[in-house]
């Protein structure tokens, strides 16, 4: 067979795995490992970043990834090709909050760049860029797939249906 | 009008939370589950069963389901998997996310029947990462199914093991394509394998597996309870069955709906409150926004199911049917898709990965009124050029709406690069 599916383990550095995150951590994401076969624990990268990242208020230092790297035996250059290549790991500071207007095709026939525009204008921040009081930063995402109730935005983890630039204004003020 | 609604993978829909154990339980779930593994049930049977329904692959490629799980070597020694495609990405479609927040049981169900036809004791849902309250739901869906004896090991005392485990996905529309899902669970970066092998001989793990979208594998138990033959006669010859179509854009009251395949356009329109403002129908994307646009009075004259819409110039895809109002400029539209694709290009086969990024460039240019007379040639061909020249659909998904824009409104193009950036369209 391919070596294509070979992990990608390697030993790990003489680093102290127990000191790494929280053990609140090191147990959801054993609790992930524990799903795929014994060998191939860097299946479990993708959930362990999604819960470093969120440990760490919403954004990936290489530090973290590296400690991640070395919790899953895995070369921290494998861990950077997933951290960059998916889309809702951030790599540099966030705001408190994320708020992602999708603005596919469904969502830009109902309006999306009135909202895309309406909180440029407003809150004086473009797609990738956090508001200057740190509240928020704002992305403009591809398609969420809530398209029957376009135009959609997800903030945080909730997704916000069919909304106009007032109640996304609402939603937005009721951030802290 | 259309009267079987909702009669397969929406059958809890009516139901007051319709996510909850007692509620599948109360329309007939999990009994053709606990059938098979009481009587033991010849896996060949099921699958004949599944190839008379004519039951075809909901995710887009439309490839018939009991043909895609003949090709398991079933009984061939070691681990083999079963995987569920809930990565759902595709701009206009939003079904699966509405069976996994409300009818998360028939899925596993779906994937439980599954394993047992392929011989796979493990399977993968892989769920985007945004999805986050689906992934709640089917998650509870699967806590209360270990409970009550349903999947796990030696299931009711059958000797059948079947585990079932949650994979979230973090935003790529690449990981759609089975091998880049397969890859995403691997801990790697989502690019297509290049094929053969298929995965039916080597997929995760490198191990035989079959992945099947959310909506095939959620058709599954109907599908036994009713029979192959009932599902056939809902649908065509060759397009078995009902089917849910997600009607968006510019209709009135926009919304999944589950009809029979060869529902005709005009009435899944009418379903959804015709088009918003009774404006005229301009255009008609009919399967998620990789497909060939169809223009508004060819659809009004065709049948939604796999055939018909290939013989008018497009395909089924999805069932996502992007509608599109008159004064809608095309232009806009064209380049809001050219930018979709080249921001999800994986980036490993150069003709999509350069030239993604050209078509979208080039229509930003012509949005801006910097467009020249050549580039709508140049346009169509870059995106010939990507078409046939890459490992996996996305090249062809990026090109393939080029092409049909350019075929059918070509002059709005012209008629911008010759007005600096004017549109055709909102101008009329």
């Amino acid at each position: 067979m391919s070596l294509r599916s070979a992990p990608l383990a390697v030993e790990a550095p003489e680093r102290a795995r127990d000191g790494l995150f929280t053990p609140e951590i090191r147990a959801q994401i054993d609790a992930h490992v524990a799903k795929y076969p014994p060998e191939w624990k860097q299946s479990a990268v993708m959930p362990a970043l999604t819960l470093v990242q969120e440990w760490n208020g919403g954004w990936l230092t290489r530090e973290l990834m590296d400690d991640v790297a070395a919790y899953l035996d895995m070369p921290p250059v494998a861990v950077y090709e997933v951290a960059t290549f998916y889309g809702m790991y951030d790599l540099e500071p966030v705001g408190r909050h994320k708020i992602g207007v999708c603005n596919s095709v469904s969502c830009l026939l109902c309006g999306s760049e009135d909202l895309i525009h309406h909180v440029e204008r407003k809150y004086g921040v473009r797609p990738g860029e956090t508001t200057a009081d740190g509240r928020f930063t704002f992305k403009e995402v591809e398609c969420l797939g809530a398209c029957r109730h376009a135009p959609a935005v997800l903030v945080g983890k909730t997704y916000h249906e069919c909304l106009t630039p007032e109640a996304l204004d609402k939603l937005i003020e009721e951030l802290d | 009008m259309v009267e079987d609604q909702n009669s397969v993978c929406f059958r809890t829909l009516h139901l007051k939370e319709p996510w909850a154990l007692a509620s599948y339980r109360s329309v007939g779930g999990y009994a053709q589950w606990e059938k098979i593994l009481k009587e033991k049930t010849d896996p060949a049977k099921i699958i004949d069963e599944l190839k008379l329904s004519a039951l075809r692959g909901r995710g887009g490629a439309g490839f018939p389901t009991g043909l895609k799980w003949s090709f398991m070597p079933r009984s061939a020694p070691g681990q083999k998997y079963i995987v569920c495609n809930s990565d759902e990405g595709e701009p206009g479609t939003c079904k699966d996310r509405d069976i996994l927040r409300y009818n998360p049981h028939q899925l596993i169900e779906g994937m439980a029947i599954a394993g047992y036809c392929i011989g796979a004791t493990v399977g993968y849902n892989y769920i985007r990462g945004e999805f986050y309250e689906p992934i709640d739901r089917f998650e509870a869906a699967l806590k209360e199914a270990y409970e009550a004896g349903l999947i796990g090991k030696d299931i009711q005392g059958s000797g059948v093991d079947f585990d079932l485990y949650t994979h979230c996905g973090a935003g790529a529309y690449i990981c759609g394509e089975e091998t880049a899902l397969l890859e995403s669970i691997e801990g790697k970066k989502g690019q297509p394998r290049f094929k053969p092998p298929f995965p039916a001989q080597f997929g995760l793990y490198g191990r035989p597996t079959t992945i099947n979208n959310t909506e095939s594998l959620a058709s599954v138990p109907v599908i036994l309870e009713k029979g192959g033959q009932w599902f056939l006669e809902q649908g065509r010859p060759n397009n078995g069955g009902p089917k849910l179509f997600s009607v968006t854009g510019h209709v009135e009251r926009p919304d999944n709906f589950e009809v029979p395949l060869g529902t005709p356009f005009k009435d899944l329109l009418a379903m959804a409150g015709g088009v918003k403002g009774g404006k005229r129908l301009k255009a008609v994307i009919p399967g998620g926004s990789s497909v060939p646009v169809v223009p508004g009075d060819l659809m009004l004259q065709t049948d939604m199911d796999y055939d018909s819409i290939a013989k008018a110039g497009s395909m089924l895809g999805s069932g996502a049917v992007i509608v599109i109002a008159e004064g809608t400029c095309m232009v806009k539209v064209l380049a809001n898709l050219a930018h979709f694709y080249a921001h999800e290009s994986c980036g490993q086969c150069t003709p999509c990965r350069e030239g993604t990024g050209w078509l979208a460039r080039v229509l930003h240019r012509i949005l801006n009124g910097q467009g020249r007379p050549q580039d709508i040639d140049l346009l169509d061909g870059v995106a010939g050029r990507i078409g046939g020249r890459t490992i996996c659909a996305l090249g062809d998904a990026a090109a393939m709406p080029v092409q049909s824009f350019l075929q059918h409104y070509r002059h709005e193009f012209e008629y911008m690069v010759e007005h600096g950036g004017r549109s055709l369209a909102e101008a009329a």
